[in-house]
C-alpha cells in the first residue's frame, strides 16, 4: 500500500484526520482510567509500611514519566520541524507543551502531597524534586517564549531550540535518584531488573500511564487543531471550516 | 476488595486528603483541559466566521 505521508502534513488535510482520530483516544483514556482506578482502589493491597497514603503512587508516578516523555516527543517534533522546516511538526510541539507542563505540574504537587505524611515534609530541595521543578520551567518558558514572538515561524525556531536545549534535563531528572543520594526513593521499575513491587501495583501503575498516554493524544490532537486555525484564519480552508461549523448549528 | 465500609474507603486509612487531594487535582486538570480546548476551538471557527463574512 503506498500512502501519501506528506497529503497529511498539511494543516487543511490533518485537520479533519485528527478530528476523527480525538473520540479514538478518548474512549481508550476513558476506559483505560476506570480499569486504572478500580486496581487502584478496589484491588491493589494495603501497603505494608505506608498504608493507604501509597494509592498516590497510581497517579504520581504515571504523571511524572509523562512529564518527561511528553517532553522528549515535543523536543523531537520541535527538532523536525527546525531541521525540514516543517509546520506541522512546529505545531504539533507546540500543542504538547501545556499538557506537558500540567502533567509536571501534577507530578509536584501529588509528590508533595505523599511527601507530606511519609518524609515530614512538602518540599526538600533535593536532585529529583529540583531538576521536575526546572522542566516545570522549561514547558513555561517554551510556551512563553512562543506565545513572545509574533511571526510564527521565528517562534517555532525560537521555541525549538530552547526545546533542544533544555532536553538535556529529562535524562538528569531520570538518573537523579542514581547520581546523588536524595530523599526520593529509587525508581519503581528498573530497565532490565523485576520489579521490587506487587504485580497488581506494577499493573494498575502502568494502566494509567496508558490512559494518561491516550488521554494526552486525544488534547494534543485538540490543541493542534486550535493552532492550525488561529494560524491559517485567513486562508480559504478555514473559512469555509467555520461557515459550514455555524450552520450545523455548531459555534 | 480493601475495603470494610464505603466509610473506610473515604477515610483512606486516615489519608484522606493527601490521597482525594492528589486524585481530585489529576480529575479537575483533565476536566479544565478539554473544557478550556473546547470553548478555544469554537473561539478560533467564531473569528474565522466573522473574517469569512466580511
Amino acid at each position: 500500500m503506498n500512502i501519501n505521508w506528506f497529503k497529511y502534513s498539511s494543516p487543511q488535510t490533518f485537520y479533519p484526520l485528527a478530528g476523527k482520530m480525538i473520540p479514538w483516544f478518548a474512549w481508550l483514556a476513558a476506559i483505560l482510567a476506570i480499569a486504572g482506578l478500580y486496581i487502584s482502589f478496589a484491588i491493589a493491597p494495603t501497603d505494608f509500611q505506608q498504608g493507604e497514603a501509597y494509592r498516590i503512587i497510581f497517579v504520581h508516578v504515571p504523571a511524572a514519566w509523562m512529564s518527561m516523555v511528553i517532553y522528549i516527543v515535543m523536543a523531537c517534533w520541535a527538532g523536525i520541524g527546525l531541521a525540514l522546516n516543517a509546520r506541522l511538526s512546529a505545531m504539533m510541539a507546540q500543542a504538547l507543551a501545556p499538557t506537558g507542563a500540567v502533567f509536571t505540574l501534577i507530578a509536584l504537587v501529588t509528590g508533595s502531597l505523599w511527601g507530606k505524611p511519609m518524609w515530614g515534609t512538602w518540599w526538600v530541595w533535593d536532585a529529583r524534586l529540583t531538576s521536575e521543578l526546572i522542566l516545570l520551567f522549561l514547558y513555561l518558558g517554551f510556551i512563553a517564549l512562543q506565545a513572545s514572538i509574533d511571526d510564527p515561524r521565528k517562534a517555532d525556531r525560537a521555541g525549538a531550540l530552547l526545546a533542544l536545549v533544555g532536553a538535556v534535563n529529562v535524562p538528569i531528572i531520570y538518573f537523579s535518584v542514581k547520581w546523588w543520594s536524595t530523599l526520593h526513593q529509587g525508581s519503581s521499575i528498573n530497565m532490565g531488573a523485576a520489579p521490587k513491587m506487587a504485580a497488581t501495583m506494577l499493573l494498575g501503575m502502568l494502566i494509567m500511564a496508558l490512559a494518561f498516554w491516550m488521554y494526552t493524544i486525544a488534547v494534543a490532537l485538540m490543541r493542534v487543531r486550535c493552532i492550525m486555525l488561529e494560524r491559517e484564519r485567513s486562508a480559504d480552508w478555514v473559512k469555509e471550516l467555520s461557515l459550514k461549523s455555524a450552520s450545523r448549528g455548531k459555534a | 476488595m480493601q475495603w470494610a465500609s464505603w466509610a473506610a474507603f473515604f477515610n483512606m486509612g486516615g489519608y484522606a486528603f493527601y490521597v482525594w487531594f492528589s486524585f481530585g487535582l489529576t480529575a479537575l486538570c483533565v476536566v479544565w483541559e478539554v473544557i478550556a480546548l473546547r470553548k478555544r476551538n469554537a473561539a478560533a471557527l467564531r473569528l474565522s466566521k466573522l473574517l469569512a463574512q466580511e
